[in-house]
């Protein structure tokens, strides 16, 4: 896995991990092997893990078994829950809109923003850096400063319930984040490359797709990461925007399921356990892209 | 952000340099290279800079002008009431403290998260067994959708629920309360979700700043005879700082805009004991189609983060920056 340019410590593996060294005295201080050590690492990851641990095994429960014993194991274990949530069909349009939305805001951030990013970083003109400054100024407003106007720009150009009323409005406020981490990113690319694509006469726009595209893979797979996990978690937006049943997305569709069936305590933990496994998948394939995002972005 | 301005770019096209376009074999020079360049970069802008100027910039506007008025969101916006709705949210007592729960949200947060963040990066940040499934297993949390994680904590924190199960077991049966249903109680029991949830960020964040620190500094106080607490406290945390500085900016712009948790879990009750600015915006503005009042609060909202982020720039970053340049 290549480490993207943006972040020198992010992907750098520490001294001490990967191929232990032989004998090497670890950096003193940090020996680990105490048992007290241990003991807090198990509280911590117990205290972790415990309400998701909760919702997996719930949704095997019966809501007898959840009243007579708040916390226990499946006894016997249940699984009509998960089978009707997966044999619904709201559950899988729900799945379907959120991963349709997501891919559309993940796409359009992309594209546009390593699009914008490129000139930013790689030509020289006149007002270059107040451009880049009213992007950057966008990091300040966070959508729910413009909500209100979204959702009635949205309603107006009668996105509501469309994919388009969420992704947009999503993308745009991705912009500026994905351009800072960005931007540095296709500046450490070596000028050399450029010049030696123009001298074969390749045009700008050709070096662009050809030589800087492919080059740039990691970093916009950061952002792209960044902006898929923030679509696929988002609740405001769509919650207004998306009223129409079969145009909601996982998160609204948790949130109603668990009003409606407020009463049938293993559904909506089954609901909500396999709402889970996506992100939680998604999160375990890209770990490394996402951390690594997250400290890029700390570092812009 | 570094900006490196002459290091970095490209000259323009060199005007030696044979202009053949990709497409033709005639010498095209019809335009200039700097007309040319000027359509490259308009090409590839202005994608980004149509979308960023129709969903950010204009609804940002919008608020402020909608701010000025009263009006449902139906029909023509035609009254204007001044700076009304401003008063009208700063002398509302709800509104007040909306603004008091962020605050407390923002300090708490920091307050709690960090030294537990630290701790635990302290903790993983050594050769241990199974170090690297402690380093995903913290992280899940923040993954989750805040929707997700609230709806497991709704149904966790319910009367003799299993969190009032799990404390009885332990002998801290006395302790349990209505966790979301008592008005002294609510903001807390929000407070400890979000510190759960929240917490894998710092770990992660302060996880990456400690490999930054060198080991030799480690190994030069191991040598003086430095004790474990000595060395935290005089090389690690200090070479944290940057690190713990920025990642207090993002807990403290994350909490002023909280809403997902808090709507999930208590709709920003009971007796508005959890509301936050950004629910009762949404309550006000949607919920009661009271528009132009609720863009007040977002500007209000809106103002406040920048009033604070300010702040937190001149008297907590600025230490970082001087560094820096």
């Amino acid at each position: 896995m290549s480490t993207p340019v943006l972040a020198p410590t992010a992907g750098a593996p520490s001294t001490t991990r990967g191929g232990r060294p032989p004998r090497r005295r670890r950096s003193g201080v940090n020996a680990g092997g105490n048992p007290l050590v241990y003991a807090i690492a198990l509280v911590v990851v117990a205290v972790t893990v415990a309400p998701v641990v909760y919702a997996v095994l719930g949704g095997f429960r019966s809501n007898a078994q959840l009243a007579s014993e708040p916390v226990g194991l499946p006894d016997p274990w249940v699984l009509s829950n998960y089978t009707n949530v997966l044999t619904s069909d709201t559950f899988w349009r729900y799945a379907l809109n959120s991963s349709v939305i997501a891919l559309v805001t993940t796409a359009v951030v992309a594209v546009f923003g390593v699009m914008a990013a490129y000139p930013l970083a790689r030509y020289r003109f006149r007002g270059r850096e107040a451009l880049f400054l009213v992007f950057t100024l966008g990091l300040l407003f966070p959508l729910t400063v413009a909500i209100i106007p979204l959702f009635l720009m949205v309603r107006d150009l009668q996105l509501n319930n469309t994919f388009w009323g969420v992704a947009l409005p999503q993308a745009a406020f991705a912009l500026p984040m994905t351009i800072v981490i960005l931007r540095p990113f296709l500046m450490a690319l070596p000028k050399e490359l450029e010049e030696a694509a123009l001298l074969d006469g390749t045009s700008r726009i050709g070096f662009f797709w050809r030589i800087l595209l492919p080059l740039s893979g990691p970093g916009i797979v950061t952002v792209g990461v960044l902006a898929f996990v923030a679509s696929w978690n988002a609740y405001l937006l769509p919650l207004l925007v998306l009223n129409d049943p079969g145009a909601k997305t996982l998160p609204l569709g948790v949130a109603d399921f668990s009003s409606e069936h407020a009463s049938d305590t293993a559904g909506v933990l089954a609901f909500t356990t396999l709402a889970m496994i996506p992100a939680l998948i998604f999160f375990l394939a890209l770990e490394k892209r996402i951390v690594n995002g997250l400290q890029g972005a700390v570092k812009g | 952000m570094s900006v490196a301005d002459d290091a970095l770019a490209t000259r323009p096209v060199p005007d030696s340099a044979p202009a053949r376009s990709g497409t033709g074999g005639a010498p095209r020079r019809r335009l200039s290279s700097a007309w040319r360049q000027r359509l490259e970069i308009l090409f590839f802008v202005s994608p980004a800079l149509a979308l960023f100027a129709v969903f950010v910039v204009v609804p940002i506007l919008q608020a402020g002008r909608y701010s000025l008025y009263d009006w449902n969101g139906l029909g023509p916006m035609d009254d204007f009431v001044g700076l009304q709705n401003y008063v009208r949210a700063l002398s509302d007592d709800v509104f007040t403290s909306a603004v008091q729960h962020n605050l407390t949200i923002v300090v708490l947060s920091i307050v709690v998260q960090l030294p537990l963040g630290l701790g635990i990066a302290l903790l993983l940040n050594r050769q241990m067994w199974g170090r690297t499934f402690l380093r995903v297993v913290i992280f899940v949390p923040y993954v989750l959708a805040e929707v997700v994680a609230g709806v497991v904590w709704f149904m966790l924190l319910q009367p003799d629920g299993p969190v009032d199960a799990v404390l009885d077991a332990v002998g801290l049966g006395g302790f349990t309360q209505l966790w979301l249903g008592d008005p002294d109680v609510a903001l807390y029991t929000v407070l400890v979700v979000l510190t759960w949830k929240y917490l894998g960020l710092a770990v992660i964040l302060f996880l990456a700043g400690l490999q930054g620190v060198p080991d030799e500094l480690y190994e030069a106080a191991q040598i003086d005879g430095a004790s474990w607490w000595q060395v935290q406290r005089r090389i690690t945390v200090p070479l944290l700082g940057p690190t713990i500085r920025t990642w207090g900016f993002l807990s403290m712009i994350g909490s002023l805009q909280l809403f997902d948790m808090v709507w999930i879990l208590t709709k920003g009750g009971p007796a508005n004991s959890t509301v936050t600015m950004a629910t009762y915006l949404i309550n006000q503005g949607t919920d009661r189609s009271q528009y132009g009042y609720a863009s007040a609060v977002a500007v209000l909202l809106f103002a406040i983060s920048l009033i604070l982020a300010a702040i937190y720039q001149v008297f907590v970053l600025r230490r970082d920056t001087k560094v820096s340049s």
